[in-house]
């Protein structure tokens, strides 16, 4: 017999979630420690122990899972290290709720921590790349796009807004106020890097990174860290937390690294991830409460509204504009204060993951939304190049 | 604007070989008989292996431009603020690269017809960079 991927709707669930992030940017503890930590009080968050954990997912330098594990004496009898860039944890999320449902594991870890702070280092830093490099046989856009300079990576979501501005009149008062949107959550968590509010003007007023973006269309770089564990529905219902159960997933790659292989730039994979995910989940757009999408930079945001359904292509300008996605907003959108105004630390998908569940599971403070039963949270890796979608909910939606 | 290559590879000699002489060349595919840029040991379209090169017409199309405001490489620094865009080229095939000789950088828009130009890239090489057309 064959399966289909709504069989494994609402067989797992998320059962804990944690992160650590400081209003300050840095966290001052090293990336190995930030793990266990969140290992531990993810598992604490759920009611579980160390000893419980089979399944480990996570990503880093060489073999990821496989330190961590030997660091907290994990043996997991299922490890995973996908690396799609900031949707790596999306996909984990999806890769364990199959591999749970199929009993080949039952209590999954996924675990997050970067200290780009610590290093020195913003993103974009091409010279390790270089370093590693045969010039006989060079990356393709070592050869095809270095050369020309685009910064990276705002340049690569640069030339996606110019074109989508060009194809669709979106203006940069009308991605501004995703920015703006974003910050008013962000005044509500006390974590957030930056809690001050902001208008379009303020946006409009930043320093011009690369046209037609500007640094306040960009997202943050910051330390930061976070877990979440999944087990089965059946023991989900045994632990501290309501379950926040996986309803649908689905993933998706068009390109990697080079803006110039997207296929079209204005149309990201997230349109057959999103609707793998909707597909399985047996909903629509129009069911969701809340949406945790991710916010490199704001046009990443315009994308997504459209690539998933929740308006059509070309109208997310429009869509964004009257404040939808802030507190009171029709649809509230990325309530931790996002990429854009939380934390940033080179891979954000975590964070979606964490803020969706605590979303779901009524643990969001003072940014909680009212009455939540079914939560996005859509991961975006690479420049635009790989989207993992995940459709979570609550009893009640199963 | 100071130009630096960072690597060729073996499968694109006829494309460096031809910037000495500040010729554009692209792949096309005898099989499908589309072009693709940048050059593989195969089609990506069909993936035959029966290829051939061509002189391309230089002329193309802007896709997506942005001008940089920061230099996205070190050696670029005193170039800022310069236009990054990907153009379409007559042929088919897209590839990233620079629109010069603006008097205002931030003139160029998506649609403009744009021509190849050269600029020294070292050891004989030109790198193909694009003027409004
Ligand atoms: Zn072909």
């Amino acid at each position: 017999m064959t399966y289909k991927p709504s069989d494994f709707r609402g067989k797992v669930a998320i059962v804990g979630a944690i992160d650590a992030v400081s209003p300050t940017g840095v966290l001052g503890i090293s990336e190995r420690d930030l793990e266990v930590q969140m290992v531990k009080g993810a598992l604490d968050n759920a009611g579980l122990k160390v000893s419980d954990v089979d399944g480990l997912f996570g990503t880093g330098m060489m073999m990821p899972t496989m330190e961590l594990a030997e660091h907290m004496g994990i043996t997991p009898r299922y490890t995973d290290s996908t690396m799609t860039g900031g949707s790596s944890f999306e996909v984990h999320v999806q890769h364990a709720a199959l591999a749970i449902a199929a009993g080949m594991c039952e209590v999954a870890v996924v675990y997050f921590a970067s200290t780009p702070r610590a290093r020195g280092k913003g993103l974009g830093d091409m010279s390790a790349m270089m370093g590693m490099m045969d010039p006989k046989n060079p990356m393709p856009m070592v050869e095809w796009e270095v050369p020309y300079g685009n910064l990276m990576p705002s340049g690569a979501y640069s030339l996606a807004a110019s074109r989508h501005m060009a194809l669709y009149g979106t203006t940069s008062e009308q991605l501004a106020q995703i920015a703006v949107s974003t910050r008013d959550w962000a005044s509500k968590n006390p974590n957030a890097r930056h809690q001050d509010p902001i208008t379009v003007q303020d946006v409009l007023d930043s320093p011009m990174v690369a046209t037609p973006l500007r640094r306040l269309d960009c997202c943050l770089v910051t330390d930061g860290a976070g877990a979440v564990v999944l087990t089965s529905a059946e023991r989900a219902k045994d632990l501290k937390q309501k379950p926040v159960y996986v309803l649908g997933a689905g993933t998706a790659h068009d390109h990697s690294m080079m803006i110039s292989e997207m296929p079209d730039i204005c149309t990201t994979p997230g349109v057959i991830s999103g609707r793998e995910a909707f597909s399985m989940a047996g909903v629509t757009p129009n069911d969701v409460d809340v949406v945790e999408t991710y916010d490199s930079f704001t046009i990443t945001v315009a994308l997504a509204l459209e690539d998933l359904g929740f308006c059509e292509k070309g109208e997310a300008g429009a869509f964004v504009a009257d404040g939808r996605l802030g507190p009171g907003g029709a649809l509230p959108t990325n309530t931790n204060g996002g990429g854009l105004s939380y934390t940033h630390p080179g891979m954000y998908g975590m964070f979606l993951l964490v803020e969706a569940a605590r979303q779901v599971s009524g643990q969001a403070a003072d940014r909680q939304v009212d009455d939540v039963n079914i939560a996005v949270a859509h991961g975006c890796g690479g420049v635009l190049s790989c989207t993992s979608t995940l459709i979570l909910g609550t009893e009640d939606a199963l | 604007m100071s130009r630096m290559l960072m690597g060729t590879s073996q499968v694109a000699e006829p494309f460096w070989k031809g910037t000495e002489e500040k010729i554009l060349r692209v792949q096309f595919c005898k099989d499908c008989g589309k072009a693709h840029h940048y050059p593989r040991n195969f089609c990506p379209h069909c993936h035959g292996e029966n290829l051939e090169w061509k002189d391309a017409s230089g002329e193309g199309t802007i896709y997506a431009i942005t001008v940089c405001h920061k230099p996205g490489l070190p050696t670029m620094a005193a170039s800022v603020p310069y236009a990054v865009a990907l153009v379409d080229l007559a042929e088919g095939p897209r590839m990233m690269t620079n629109i010069v000789g603006l008097e205002d950088v931030h003139t160029a828009k998506v649609g403009d017809k744009v021509k190849v130009a050269w600029e020294d890239a070292g050891s004989g090489k030109n790198l193909p960079v694009f003027e409004i057309a």
